[in-house]
């Protein structure tokens, strides 16, 4: 596989070693002069100096035999333009964006720019798992298929507690796939009975959580 | 005909003062409040009193471009001194924001001319700046 990774900072600079040693082909771009001299002791003919937002620089890395671009400069103007290039005029099948400020996820979307991974979206949810006063954890978003997983809690006095999880009152399109009790995990058929204290992890459409938790959260906390 | 113009540098600011004065309502946004300088340079009167609009914030911002007015924008001018930026916010303003007209400034020759192919209308100093150097040396 060929990747080009575009931005040597922390990011791109360990994640072309990474994909190298993996044994793909890298070849890391970088804008500025100082950083590319530094990165290119160690990675050689592998990166090339240039800004990747201008077309010429993407040709001469060879983007149009590249199966992978990944743009993780902290400008996300920058990766969302290089995906869009690559995606567009160079008709690279597979592009990954970084997005530095959350807020601008919402562009990236936009401009049809996917996946584009936030680090602080990723970390945030790592909290909200670690801490789980937040009740309801974000495992996954699959944002193209449209799917998404997510870890409840069921509260002692929640509607669910103690049902059946046939008979957990739940919406079309979601579905209870795994149960965590006292540390231990497994799929749940029809009549297990869920208990308070269980976490639950559902897959469903996204836009659901909303009608979905009220029927694990205790009645107190509700609303 | 009501025209956003993000970016009050030399040019945005020069383009929003003859606007104004041919009688458009004219709104200005840029993430620097000392730029509202130049929109006073010349003439008389605050940029506000001769009655435009000024917005400080970063046009990447949803809320700043709202605040600017964006919903109601007839023209849209993208003149901030970064190619990303203002190819990122015309492509906002046209496919969230639906304005009619979205120009683009774009340094770079070879992305203007890619881009005015997807359908942006790009200008390109640097193309006119070229064109003209070859035609002062009748290279043309």
């Amino acid at each position: 596989m060929y990747v080009i990774v575009v931005g040597g900072g922390k990011v791109g600079w360990n994640l072309a070693r990474e994909l190298m040693d993996k044994g793909e082909e890298v070849t890391l771009i970088e804008s500025d002069r100082r950083r590319y001299l530094v990165i290119e002791q160690e990675l050689e003919h592998a990166v090339q100096y240039g800004d990747a937002t201008e077309l010429w620089v993407l040709d001469r890395a060879g983007v149009q035999r590249a199966d992978l671009v990944i743009a993780v400069t902290g400008d996300d103007e920058d990766n969302m333009l290089v995906c869009q290039v690559a995606k567009e005029k160079y008709l690279v099948d597979r592009i990954i964006a970084r997005v530095n400020n959350p807020r601008n996820l919402q562009h990236f979307k936009l401009l049809g720019i996917q996946p584009a991974v936030s680090a602080t979206d990723l970390i945030l949810r790592l909290i909200e798992h670690e801490v789980p006063r937040y009740g309801l954890v974000h495992l996954l978003a699959l944002e193209e298929e449209r799917l998404e997983i997510i870890e409840l809690e069921v509260a002692v006095d929640s509607p669910a507690a103690g049902r059946q999880v046939q008979n957990v009152e739940l919406p079309d399109g979601c579905l209870i796939i795994s149960v965590l009790r006292g540390g231990d995990g497994f799929v749940p058929k029809a009549d297990t009975v869920i208990e308070g204290g269980d976490e639950v992890l559902l897959v469903l459409d996204p836009g659901l959580e909303e009608a979905i938790t009220p029927q694990f959260a205790s009645p107190v906390r509700r609303g | 005909m009501f025209v956003l113009i993000v970016g009050a540098g030399r040019v945005g600011s020069a383009v929003a003062k003859t606007a104004l004065a041919a009688g458009h309502q004219v709104s200005v946004l840029d993430e620097d409040p000392l730029s509202h300088e130049r929109l006073d340079v010349g003439e008389e009167g605050t940029w506000e009193d001769r009655g435009g609009r000024f917005t400080v914030g970063t046009a990447l911002e949803i809320d700043a471009l709202l605040e600017a007015g964006v919903e109601d924008a007839d023209a849209f001018i993208a003149a901030t001194d970064g190619d990303n930026t203002n190819l990122v916010i015309a492509q906002i303003a046209a496919r969230r924001f639906q304005v009619e007209r979205v120009i683009v400034r774009v340094m770079d020759p070879l992305r203007a001319a890619w881009y005015a192919e997807q359908g942006l209308e790009t200008i390109s100093p640097t193309a006119h700046a070229i064109d003209m150097f070859e035609k002062a040396l009748g290279l043309d």
